[in-house]
């Protein structure tokens, strides 16, 4: 199972990895976004896959989850959130004010590069 | 104790002259001297204790951690060069009120000499050597400004900030010197590092710390070949040159050797490096003086000459040379700023400097012209005068010397060259200006300056001539003085007067006189000697060279930065690669001992779905909303991957932040072309597959690698303190509203600030709205489709109601203040979907900006609340409560905190997502809508 759960992970990885290189700016947005699933799920894998166990306080129960990568990525997910909605307005905000979602700066040489 | 006083009036003088205005003249120079003056008075009332052997201290704590005491000594040393920064100060601030033209302001050039004096004097003042170093750059700034003072000349502005560049960077030579001594004797104070001389010199790092701090000073006192700043800092007005570069700031240089005297000198390396630097300067300056035509360019490379010879005379390995190198600086001082002050009157009277334009000045000036020649005649070194003295001091040392073993007879006789060529100068500047016939053709017609202006040369030549006659009289006191506390030990038998019989010195002064009258006569076949060199401008060569510096450093930042974020990003990515990919190869092998847990055909399945989905986003990226339908078909499987993994409330976060994401990029893409254009190459595609794949690789097995290893969690902390510490039974819950607070209430800043600019970068933006989708469908037509629109509005006080019950339940069960936030402004943007923003605006006319902050203002609060109580920050307190009706009820102060989280989710997310729908709209962002709803 945990080995599954790392091929998981690193598909996921590389899959928002690929993205967050291309040249427009939704790819990469969503890139980073996929990027962030799997760093999530890295950092839940800190406290060891439990299954079946508690996630609260009961009398007669030894079997918890660890709550404390839990609580760290909840905040994480949000953040996140925060992270794709910021930098896919900036991509709004850039292509309404030069025409082009381009995430390369116009004057650089890979640019040109990418255009042929 | 008044020390600090004589540093602080200065100070406090730069302010005076700002108060009054460039009118009042008068008011203004007298004003202005009015400080210094005092710090003058206080300084004279402490000179015969200082005299009598008393060092006075006065010290204050100011960085102990670097070290760093406001403190301040005077000293026989400190004593000679206040009295020089004072006195003559005084006569510059005379000097200056008549030499400034109309146009000039004098408020500001007092107010930059009031705080050049102030740098100056806390340099000689200072107990502690980095206390030297602040007031050493501090002189470099205001110097800076005072050279620059006619910034609109551009002259001006270039020698000034050459000026600054090569004294400023031997200012961080010699800071990094501090450094290494400070280290070598464990103090910055002045006293322990003057008598902790063995300690120094035993030390391998005097080496490097008498370089460092040998190169701050021949910088500052423009010793070869850093002499170059010295002659184009000429362009400051001649009242900043008579004190900055006579008097004051070149003689920091040879101060700092005086000063460091006791601890740094006496060894062979202090005495090769001192010696022959000074030599070489002076010898090379005083024949470059002789060539000049601006007469401001004689006296400053003769300026820099002397430096050397005093820069020599402290080399040199014998007491009495320092003596004479201590008197020299006083007798310099007098003797250049009066020369300098004449170049001034002639410059102000004539309208120029060029010696080959004046002639015959004696008649229209004969005042200056006498004075001139008196002080030109003590730079020569003609009996009588004190620069006679000084200089025999000087011969009659080199003589001493045992320098260069058996070539120690180059000492003297290169002496002799230097003097021979300063009496050439001295006479060449005397004669072609103040002799001959009178010139005809200047800019103005030469007439005597105003008296004031000529006072203050007139007392320094007095000087001159009185110290020259009585010197045992007038300065032998504050040479034992300044003498003790630069050699550290009792007087030398000096004897300071005119004859000392006939001698070797004294031969060599005549043959110094008779050389220089010698080549004076026959300088025209020098000037055509050095007409075969090529010109070459310093200032031209330095700024040719910072150029160069500039353009290497532009073309080095734009090959690293070429505005590629493709490029940033594999960078990025290779390091990353290798910094983590190194870790793994140090590993035995990848699996740890753990047990691995079985696997079912539901979790095959389950990864096998979001493995092709996240494969798929990628794969499919070009086309773009399928890109993001696989995107979310991602999220949702990780959602689910939490509740299988015993995180539910995870699993719940992460399924409405995924509604919120899919809605959120939906609404982007509406904007944003539908398709990405096929643009990267093939090779690019199998660079980016390769490293995608590398890294994923990576992280595969770091992860498998962390999780087939035994872990010890801190988490046993947290599960046994949860209920009895905080009140509740969810502990994910109560690790962020109370055991880790602080995070939290950071993190719903951070989202709060993001909502925030969000909201500003949608301010006015105008984008293109297609009215088709990519295959050139026109949009459906029926945009609030009837159904969605009353299920959603039957919907909202449901999800509004399950909202608050996630809320409330949070503490001990899953859910809380994150959950119950997503849940509410999710149901209200389903609101703005079904109906529209028109028709949610009449009914939500309120900005959720203000919910944001009070959210983060509530948490803050209550935060803060637990301070009155006397508890650290975010403490939180909790209690049962029986309610009639309800019962028991469990309130904690962690709740108000969460519902400051659950506000600011509901603002930030509503600020990002219903802003983001006006923009199709009418109530799109702008300043005219927020006065309107505001």
């Amino acid at each position: 199972m945990e080995a599954l759960y790392a091929t998981v992970t690193g598909f996921l990885a590389a899959s928002g990895l690929y993205l967050a290189l291309r040249g427009r700016t939704f790819p990469v947005v969503v890139g980073l976004t996929l990027l962030s699933y799997a760093v999530n799920l890295f950092l839940f894998s800190t406290g060891g896959l439990t299954t079946n166990g508690a996630a609260v306080i009961r009398d007669g129960v030894n079997d918890y989850a660890d709550p404390l990568p839990q609580a760290l990525v909840l905040t994480a997910i949000v953040i996140g959130f925060a992270m794709t909605a910021f930098s896919v307005i900036l991509a709004m905000r850039v292509r309404g004010d030069q025409g082009s979602d381009q995430v390369n700066d116009q004057r650089g040489e890979e640019s040109k590069e990418d255009k042929s | 104790m008044s020390l600090p006083l004589i540093v602080l009036l200065p100070l406090l003088g730069s302010l005076v002259p700002l108060l009054s205005s460039n009118r009042q003249r008068n008011l203004n120079a007298w004003s202005t001297a009015l400080l210094p003056a005092i710090a003058l008075g206080i300084v004279i009332a402490h000179a015969p204790g200082v005299v009598a052997g008393e060092v006075y201290h006065s010290s204050m704590s100011w960085v102990p951690q670097l070290g760093l005491d406001l403190a301040f000594r005077l000293d026989g040393l400190s004593l000679l060069f206040l009295l020089l920064i004072l006195g003559i100060g005084l006569l510059i601030i005379l000097y200056a009120r008549y030499y400034l033209a109309p146009e000039d302001s004098m408020p500001r050039f007092y107010a930059y000499l009031m705080l050049f004096m102030t740098s100056m004097i806390g340099i000689v003042m200072a107990d502690n050597l980095l206390l030297l170093w602040v007031f050493w750059e501090l002189t470099s700034l205001s110097s800076f400004l005072l050279i620059g003072y006619w910034y609109q000349q551009s002259e001006a502005r270039r020698g000034a900030r050459m000026a600054l560049a090569v004294t400023g960077m031997g200012g961080l030579a010699m800071l990094a010197g501090f450094l290494l001594i400070g280290h070598i004797v464990g103090t910055y104070d002045m006293q322990t590092v003057l008598d902790s001389r063995d300690l120094i010199q035993a030390d391998p790092r005097y080496l490097p710390a008498l370089l460092l701090v040998l190169l701050g000073a021949f910088t500052k006192s423009a010793q070869f070949p850093f002499h170059f700043w010295l002659p184009h800092a000429m362009a400051a007005p001649t009242p900043v040159s008579a004190f900055l570069h006579s008097a004051t700031m070149v003689k920091a240089g040879v101060f700092l050797l005086a000063r460091l005297h006791p601890a740094l000198a006496g060894s062979q390396l202090w005495l090769y490096i001192v010696t022959l630097t000074g030599l070489v300067t002076m010898i090379y300056a005083a024949y470059f003086a002789l060539l000049k035509y601006d007469l401001k360019g004689v006296l400053a490379f003769s300026t820099v000459s002397h430096l050397g010879l005093i820069t020599m005379l402290f080399g040199l390995d014998s007491k009495l040379a320092v003596v004479a190198g201590l008197f020299h600086i006083i007798n310099h001082a007098t003797f250049k700023a009066a020369l300098f002050m004449s170049s001034g009157i002639i410059d102000h009277e004539t309208g120029t400097r060029d010696i080959r334009k004046l002639s015959g000045l004696r008649r229209s000036m004969p005042m200056t012209a006498a004075l001139a020649g008196l002080a030109a005649a003590s730079m020569a070194g003609v009996p009588l005068l004190n620069g006679f003295i000084s200089k025999e001091m000087m011969l009659t040392e080199t003589l001493e010397s045992g320098l260069l073993g058996g070539l120690a007879w180059l000492i003297p006789v290169l002496a002799t060259l230097g003097s021979v060529l300063s009496v050439a100068y001295s006479l060449r500047l005397i004669r072609n200006v103040f002799f001959g016939p009178e010139a005809k053709e200047l800019p103005k017609t030469p007439h005597e300056a105003p008296f004031p202006m000529r006072l203050p040369m007139l007392i320094l030549v007095g000087l001159c001539i009185v110290i020259g006659l009585i010197p045992a009289v007038i300065v032998s006191g504050l040479l034992d003085a300044a003498a003790r506390a630069t050699i550290l030990a009792p007087r030398p038998e000096l004897q300071l007067s005119i004859w000392h019989g006939f001698n070797l010195p004294l031969l060599m002064s005549a043959i110094a006189l008779a050389g220089g009258v010698g080549i004076y006569t026959v300088r025209r076949n020098l000037f055509n000697f050095q007409r075969q060199f090529p010109q070459r401008n310093a200032l031209m060569i330095f700024e040719h060279s910072v150029r160069r510096l500039l353009q290497w450093t532009q073309v080095t930042i734009d090959r690293l930065e070429n505005g590629s974020l493709q490029r940033y990003m594999l960078w990025l990515i290779v390091a990353v690669l290798f910094l983590t990919g190194s870790g793994l190869l140090d590993l035995d092998q990848l699996q740890g001992s753990r047990q691995p847990q079985p696997l079912d055909g539901l979790l095959l399945a389950g990864a096998g779905i979001t493995i092709l989905a996240g494969l798929g986003t990628a794969i499919l990226h070009r086309r773009r909303l399928v890109s993001l339908m696989m995107l979310s078909v991602v999220g949702l499987m990780v959602s689910l991957a939490f509740a299988r993994f015993s995180a539910p409330d995870l699993a719940l976060t992460q399924l409405a932040v995924e509604v919120v994401t899919v809605i959120l990029l939906m609404l982007a893409l509406f904007f944003l072309p539908q398709r990405t254009p096929k643009e990267s190459s093939g090779a690019r595609v199998v660079r980016d597959v390769l490293l995608a794949a590398g890294f994923g690789g990576v992280v595969a097995s770091l992860n498998y690698a962390l999780l087939t290893r035994p872990m010890d969690s801190i988490s046993g902390f947290f599960l046994d303190n949860s209920v009895s510490g905080g009140g509740g039974h969810n502990v994910v819950n109560v690790i962020l509203v109370d055991f880790r607070g602080f995070d939290t209430l950071g993190e719903i800043t951070v989202l709060c600030i993001a909502a925030i600019g969000i909201y500003k970068l949608l301010n006015r933006l105008r984008l293109f709205m297609p009215s088709s989708d990519s295959e050139g469908r026109p949009w459906s037509r029926d945009l609030h489709p009837m159904l969605l629109a009353t299920v959603s509005q039957s919907l909202l006080p449901l999800a509004l109601l399950v909202s608050v019950f996630i809320f409330l339940r949070g503490h001990n069960e899953p859910g809380g203040g994150f959950i119950a936030g997503l849940v509410t402004a999710v149901a209200l943007i389903l609101l703005y979907i079904a109906r529209g923003v028109d028709w949610a605006q009449q009914r939500l006319s309120f900005q959720y900006q203000p919910i944001a902050v009070t959210g983060v203002a509530i948490a803050t609060l209550t935060g803060l609340g637990s301070w009155l109580f006397g508890h650290n920050f975010l403490t939180s307190a909790f209690g049962h409560f029986s309610i009639p009706y309800i019962g028991e009820i469990e309130l904690a102060t962690a709740m108000l905190f969460d519902l400051g989280v659950y506000l600011t989710v509901v603002g930030a997310t509503l600020m990002i997502l219903a802003n983001l729908g006006k923009l199709t709209t009418r109530h799109r962002p702008s300043k005219e809508n927020e006065k309107e709803t505001v």
